[in-house]
């Protein structure tokens, strides 16, 4: 039976009525119109729906409802701020990062993920942080030189 | 000499078919340009190149350019956007189009400035004539360009170009990285409802029962569709759709199919019904002097289109009309099959054109349309958006056919050549919609008056299907190549990206460098002395030189590979440097690719294709296999049907040889054949043993070890 849940997207308190098995990827996209996390498996394999729940990078397809009541989670429309876009977002553009794009939001996901808590990464550093992303375009190398390209410029 | 404006004759590419002038631009009052092709972005970046085209042929800046997504009911009939022929067959066609168009605009702003053409001067769109001036959008109306295009008209030379040949940033990617709504799975119509199709995991011949009591108590339930064999689930909420079809899906029952074959390369062997001699030369003075005689074999399995995003479609009837928002790479064609499986005249049914995730061929894009359009034509109305879960899509989608191959020369004591021999065993590589009097699309085979599958098919020589590429580029006096066709299908077939070309070049490519071991030549020598086209030879020899081919330097477990390909004997010539290291699995470390494909659009576009195309490929024959259960299809996950990770994939490096004087051609499908062959050349170099059989796992190469052993 649907129950009210409260937490918080892209830093704004929000409440949702529905079952508490329904996954967060479906919330974000059909209730709140968020868009950008993706649907690619539903069962946390690929990263296209990924979402930082409390600074983690996690797949929203396979969390449910009532594990995330009071907790904070941002989505890729949740990584610019002030209409700026995020560092990695504007990477991503310098180095043209993507074919089709679909995995690119969970990708920016883990990359954020990533710059949190390890600023400076190697290039070695980024490949394993994105490994749970998959990508089938055969866009990864640029996505890696965005990333690192993010790192600097986020240093400096 | 002048090859582009040789290959530019009356009405080229898509022109022939489409010679309205208005059916490809339009120019609006705004101060923009819209450009309508029938060629589709399916993540390649075409849109892009395309708008760099009219840009520069009507001289106007790129940001002017809007290019307006396909669409049955008023775009140019293009046919499929596939085998890398967007630049020959839509940007040829844009190039006259814009050039004509330039004509009658300048002409009618001579008319108004009371000035001969000769005194203009244009600036983006601006026209002056002393101290007058007009513009392009004030000079268009309605009429002006509603014409054929029939002026023979000079086009610019490649030397004046301003905006093709430069980079230009894709026009698509700013939506992208943002996470905005860009993708048809983001549509939302009034009063959408989510569908679902039900099917179970493996082949069936009918649906026995289905309960839906459980799944109809769910809230948001709206309705089960069954026709036939067929059966989908509608409800108000995407997420209560898909529980629901879960629930149907536990509680239907079908009839399983016929079971598969155990090994389906000797299968293939056993099953051809045509074998067709599709090459062949002969010179009794070269075979006398034949002194050492190769034969062997290669496969390649089954091999999944996986892209990330499910496919997926939006359907709506309204008073009797149905429209469709589709991924499909062939709207018009996809229009005629809906036509035929819901039996409704086309004029009834527009498809309009949405981007989806990344697509390398005929994927389930058009089998979902189908899905959407059999479930919207029960929602009294309502618009119905389809998404495939990721076991429909990998359990039911179209899969690259298997192939087996056998291969058989003779060296003389010099190490030429004297004699070749290529067999293939293959099913058709096109099953596409639009081909057949039978829709080729999924549903149509289950709904209750159902319509028989058709066979996949190849396409004729030179481009070819199966034997895409079997024909070598090689000069070799005698030559034998026979394409055996396997009309029955155990797994769906149809186009993955290059085809045969993959699997056909794979064999050549590893043969030549086994020949050239027996021949105890150096690989790259071993080819020059084969080739006598200059292009080809650039390749190899642009590759050679940035991998430092003959500085290698060996060392226990690693190995560097070379191979070679002119894609379809007709487009890009692609030359692959592979290194490899093997621990307890292939590692590709490096791919170098030299890559010709004339002149060049948009130089970071073919750069971003031939990475993606060596990086698949790279996957493709390091890991991938589609896994047969009894009954079907039995890799339906990511953990059954693993891709190449983030920390596997190799540095790439590209080199671009820009040819402007010769015509441009597609660079998407190159280096999917060069780069597998190559990887295979550096295993063998690494181990001193030969994987023959893809794709070139563990168990494969301690496989491979113990029989060489």
């Amino acid at each position: 039976m649907p129950e009210r849940f409260g937490f918080s997207v892209n830093g704004v308190a929000t409440e949702i009525v529905a079952s508490p098995d329904t996954p967060l990827l479906y919330v974000l996209r059909d209730d709140l119109g968020l868009k950008g996390s993706r649907f690619g498996c539903g069962s946390g394999q690929c990263g296209a729906c990924f979402v930082l729940l409390d600074n983690h990078a996690v797949p929203s397809c396979d969390t449910p409802l009532w594990s995330i009541a009071g907790k904070s989670v941002v989505t890729v429309e949740g990584l610019a701020k002030d209409g700026e876009l995020h560092p990695l977002q504007r990477a991503f553009l310098d180095e043209q990062a993507a074919q089709c794009g679909y995995c690119t939001s969970g990708i920016l996901i883990s990359a954020a993920a990533l710059l949190q808590s390890n600023p400076a990464p190697t290039e070695a550093d980024v490949r394993a942080a994105l490994d749970r992303n998959l990508c089938r375009c055969g866009s990864h190398n640029r996505v890696v030189r965005a990333v690192m390209r993010a790192a600097v410029e986020t240093a400096s | 000499m002048n090859t582009v404006a040789e290959a530019t004759l009356k009405r080229p590419g898509s022109l022939e078919k489409n010679p309205r002038l208005s059916r490809w631009l339009r120019v609006n009052r705004d101060g923009t340009i819209s450009i309508s092709s029938g060629k589709v972005e399916i993540g390649q970046g075409i849109l892009t190149a395309l708008a760099q085209i009219a840009a520069e042929e009507l001289g106007v800046a790129l940001e002017r350019i809007q290019m307006i997504p396909a669409d049955t009911s008023r775009s140019p009939d293009e046919g499929v956007t596939s085998g890398s022929l967007s630049i020959q067959d839509s940007g040829t066609a844009l190039r006259q189009a814009c050039a004509q168009a330039l004509a009658l605009l300048l002409a009618r702003a001579a008319m108004r400035l009371g000035a001969s053409i000769a005194d203009l001067r244009v600036v983006d769109g601006t026209v002056h004539a002393g101290h007058r001036s007009t513009s392009f959008w004030e000079c268009s109306d309605e009429g002006l360009l509603d014409c054929d295009v029939d002026m023979e008209l000079p086009l610019k030379g490649p030397r004046d170009y301003r905006v093709v040949g430069q980079p230009a940033p894709r026009r698509d990617l700013p939506d992208k990285v943002s996470g905005r709504p860009r993708f048809l799975q983001d549509m939302v119509l009034p009063g959408m409802l989510y569908g679902r199709v039900v099917r179970p995991e493996y082949g069936f011949t009918k649906l026995v029962s289905v309960d839906g009591s459980k799944a109809e108590s769910i809230p948001g339930f709206v309705a089960i569709v069954r026709d036939g064999d067929f059966l989908g689930v509608l409800a108000e909420r995407e997420a209560t759709a898909v529980a629901a079809q879960r629930i149907l899906r536990s509680t239907a029952e079908w009839e399983k199919a016929e079971p598969l074959p155990r090994d389906i390369h000797a299968w293939l062997k056993e099953h051809a019904i045509d074998h067709r001699v599709i090459s062949e030369k002969s010179d009794a003075g070269a075979k006398c002097r034949s002194a050492k005689i190769l034969e062997v074999s290669y496969t390649k399995p089954y091999i999944s289109h996986a892209s990330i995003g499910p496919s997926c479609a939006l359907a709506r009837f309204e008073a009797g009309k149905l429209t469709v928002w589709s991924h499909s790479q062939g709207i018009f064609n996809l229009r005629a099959d809906l036509s035929k499986a819901l039996r409704m005249p086309k004029d009834a049914i527009v498809v309009r054109h949405a981007e989806g995730s990344g697509c390398y061929g005929h994927n389930g894009a058009d089998d979902v349309a189908l899905d959407a359009a059999l479930l919207a034509r029960a929602a009294g109305g309502r618009p119905v958006l389809l998404q495939w879960m990721r076991d429909d899509e990998f359990g039911w989608a179209p899969c690259g056919p298997a192939m087996a191959l056998t291969l058989r020369a003779a060296l003389d004591a010099e190490g030429n050549i004297t004699d070749w021999q290529h067999e293939l065993w293959s099913n058709g590589h096109s099953a596409r919609p639009g081909r057949s009097d039978h829709p080729a699309l999924l549903a149509a085979w289950h709904i209750a008056n159902p319509f028989s599958r058709p066979s996949a098919i190849n396409m004729p020589l030179p481009a070819g299907a199966a034997d895409r590429n079997s024909i070598p580029l090689y000069e070799f006096p005698n030559q034998r190549v026979v394409n055996h066709y396997v009309r029955e299908m155990p797994v769906r077939t149809s186009a993955l990206r290059s085809l045969g070309a993959y699997a056909n070049v794979f064999a050549i490519e590893s043969f030549m460098d086994e020949l050239a071991t027996a021949a105890q030549m150096d690989p790259v020598a071993f080819r020059l002395r084969h080739l006598k086209d200059p292009r080809a030879c650039a390749v190899i020899e642009k590759v050679a030189r940035r991998a430092n081919w003959s500085g290698w330097r060996s060392e226990e477990g690693r190995g560097h590979g070379l191979a070679f390909a002119k894609y379809k004997n007709l487009g890009a010539y692609c030359a692959v440097a592979a290194e490899v290291r093997i621990d307890h699995e292939v590692r590709v470390t490096r791919l170098v690719v030299a890559v010709d494909v004339g002149l060049v659009i948009n130089p970071d576009g073919v750069i971003n294709q031939i990475e993606g195309g060596a990086i698949q490929s790279t996957s493709w024959t390091l890991k991938e296999q589609v896994r047969l259960g009894s009954h079907g299809i039995a890799s339906l996950g990511w953990e059954d049907y693993p891709i190449l990770k983030f920390s596997e994939v190799p540095s790439v490096e590209v080199e671009l040889i820009d040819r402007p004087d010769f015509p441009a051609v597609g660079a998407g499908e190159a280096a999917q054949g060069p780069v597998a062959a190559a990887i295979a050349n550096a295993v063998a170099h690494a181990l001193g043993v030969r994987v023959r059989d893809l794709p070139l796992t563990h168990d494969r190469i301690v496989a491979a070890m113990g029989q060489a052993t």
